[in-house]
């Protein structure tokens, strides 16, 4: 399954139409421990940019904007017991929500592993 | 630097300081140290069938549509006689730090000293003991309070009227963003959007919000100020208008704020500014000189009334010609023969016809009122341009002193405003912005903010006020400069700190994940 990252640190896991979305181990390290995470309902549909999720962090409250526009299929409800999934097991365990994509063509001005990588060496 | 205390000795120090010393303390059978108390919890004190109220034991008949509420068993509420209530709160207020015991710079909050002289007249039983609703005949002083500060804020700030009700910095944001939307609704357009560039107040966007407009940001250029040509791109006839901190929470002067002002105009938005920061400004810099239409003073940071749990704020908003015809009521009105009466409801139809409403329901923060006046008639106009200017000056002391100990973001943007801003580059690996804020609690510090503003990375912002003497200062740069030196020396006790204060360092993320808010008896223990 590809694996997509944005300039705001989330990544997408596509498989078919389904994406998967979660914030990068980069972006939990910056944030610190994660306290509270305000997911999506299943079923709102999202904009490519739209910020349909908070992860509030001792430090902050930030935005978690949807690299690609879609509709909300499932969010991941063992962050509403355990946010700190987030901090341990970012780009697996602790996803945030999946959705089916609406134009998987959004998906071409995503980065790969490696350009990610080197976006944040230069941060 | 100016040391209190040059000898360096300690009650605890002596030749048994070191714990394996024969004569080295013993903790003390009451867990107390000396001066320095412990004190349990009230509930962990009191005991049922204590009280300090003489109460007769009645029999109460359960009557009417409540009888089925009434309680079978009796409240777990804490027992306790008067003098050990006393106690307890007089011995927690001692673990307290406040801005009566020492400098307190928390960015963007303005902690200066109240002067006493403003809580003398405000105890004046002229203005201490009148009530909102008696006859406006018999408050007339009170009534010319209010006139004559709103006068003052007028004149201050270049603008052409006042609504003084609104009650702290974000109520006085609502207040101003409620006209902006009046203004827009009369004009018979549909405006949705409110532009908040990334260096305004985090207040900013969720005022907006509440008011139901659509948030958009707007990025800071490198130097920490609003990106003009982005501000400009976006303009269009979707924005009600722009939410900008002037000084900005950068603690910079926003430079082009006339332009943005202009460029906002031409587009038929209005310009909202968060007038927190005006004390870096007072006596300088007229806002309605700059375009601004709407504009929140908080009485409690710049006109030095007291806040953080000593009293409440207050936040008159300044409003432009344009936007004055929707402000709040009441408002005091100032007649010829010298008498005062309040535009409200009842008196105001015609006289505030589209006005949005009311903001509070009476006139506003009176104690506040009082005391802002106060300072400002015993600063007087040369007194209160000075007040800009120590502020401004010490904040720059702070920036300057500390070249080459901790990281100035914006350091080469020229001298700051009332505020010096740092983040956490300077800091080696494993030591976080955290650690200096408790590391300044064991020196004996209030910590300055820390991680925010958010466009800074580990941001430290420290607003020293015009109320810190140099002496006063050289102090607290010193305890700061000897903090990031232990970091840079890899002093990992610095990673535990505070070592003296009352509780160690706390576990904040434990606090915020399960936080335990209320007693639930022994088995919470």
């Amino acid at each position: 399954m590809p694996l997509y990252y944005t300039q705001d640190h989330e990544w997408i896991d596509v498989d078919g139409d389904t994406g998967t979305v979660g914030i990068t181990d980069y972006a939990q390290g910056q944030l610190g421990d994660i306290t509270f995470v305000e997911l999506p309902e299943a079923g709102s549909t999202l904009k490519k940019g739209d910020a349909p999720c908070v992860v509030d962090s001792v430090k902050a409250a930030s935005d978690v904007y949807a690299p690609v526009s879609g509709t909300v299929t499932e969010a991941n409800a063992a962050l509403e017991g355990e946010p700190e999934l987030v901090n341990t097991d970012p780009e697996q365990g602790g996803w945030l929500f999946r959705l089916t994509l609406s134009d998987t063509s959004e998906l071409d001005g995503l980065m790969d592993r490696v350009a990610y990588d080197e976006f944040v060496a230069g941060l | 630097m100016t040391a209190v205390n040059t000898a360096g000795w300690r009650p605890e120090m002596g030749p048994a300081q070191h714990p394996d010393h024969e004569d080295a303390p013993r903790p003390t059978n009451s867990g107390d140290r000396a001066l320095m108390l412990e004190e349990a919890l009230i509930f962990e004190l009191g005991r049922f069938g204590s009280t300090g109220v003489d109460i007769d034991d009645a029999e109460f008949e359960p009557m009417g549509a409540l009888a089925g509420f009434l309680r079978k068993a009796a409240p777990a509420l804490p027992g306790l006689t008067e003098p050990e209530t006393v106690r307890h709160y007089t011995r927690l207020s001692r673990q307290n730090y406040a801005i009566d015991l020492g400098p307190f710079p928390l960015g963007s909050c303005t902690m200066k000293h109240n002067p006493r002289l403003n809580e003398k007249v405000a105890r004046m039983a002229g203005f201490a003991d009148i009530h909102p609703l008696q006859p406006v005949q018999t408050v007339q002083g009170g009534l010319k309070v209010i006139n004559e500060l709103a006068h003052w804020l007028i004149t201050l700030t270049g603008m052409h009227g006042v609504a003084m009700t609104p009650k702290a910095g974000a109520h006085g944001e609502l207040c101003g963003v409620l006209c902006i939307k009046a203004a827009i609704t009369a004009r018979g357009e549909d405006r949705t959007v409110m532009l908040v560039p990334e260096s305004a107040h985090g207040t900013n966007p969720a005022t907006a919000a509440f008011a139901g407009f659509a948030i958009e940001n707007i990025p800071a250029t490198a130097e920490g100020r609003v990106d003009l040509e982005a501000l400009k791109a976006r303009l269009g006839p979707d924005v009600a208008g722009v939410m900008i901190t002037n000084p900005n929470t950068c603690g910079l002067f926003e430079r082009d704020m006339k332009a943005i002002s202009d460029a906002v105009h031409a587009a038929g938005g209005y310009v909202y500014c968060d007038g927190a920061n005006f004390n870096a400004i007072v006596g300088k810099v007229r806002p309605g000189d700059l375009g601004v239409d709407a504009m929140h003073i908080n009485l409690h940071k710049t006109f030095s009334t007291p806040h953080g749990g000593g009293g409440p704020g207050s936040g008159p908003v300044v409003l432009s010609k344009a936007l004055c015809p929707y402000g709040p009521i009441p408002f005091t009105e100032l007649f010829e023969d010298g008498h005062l009466t309040l535009v409200d409801e009842e008196t105001g139809g015609a006289r505030q016809p589209h006005s949005f409403g009311r903001m509070a329901a009476f006139h506003g923060q009176m104690g506040m009122f009082t005391r802002a006046l106060t300072y400002m008639l015993s600063h007087g106009a040369d007194g209160l341009r000075q007040v800009a200017e120590d502020a401004v000056l010490n904040a720059n002391y702070v920036l300057r002193s500390l070249d080459g100990e901790l990281d100035a973001p914006f350091g080469a943007s020229g001298p700051c405003m009332h505020e010096a801003l740092f983040s956490d580059d300077n800091l080696p690996e494993g030591f976080s912005t955290l650690d200096i804020a408790k590391g300044l609690i064991d020196e004996g510090f209030h910590p300055m903010t820390v991680y925010f503003p958010l466009v800074v990375h580990g941001a430290m912002l420290i607003e020293p006020t015009e109320t810190e003497s140099k002496a006063g200062l050289d102090r607290f740069i010193s305890s700061l400069r000897s903090l990031a030196r232990r970091a840079k020396a890899g002093d990992t006790s610095l990673k535990s700190a505070p070592h003296f204060a009352p509780r160690r360092r706390l576990d904040e993320t434990q606090a915020a994940r399960k936080p335990v808010l209320a007693w639930r008896g022994d088995s919470a223990a």
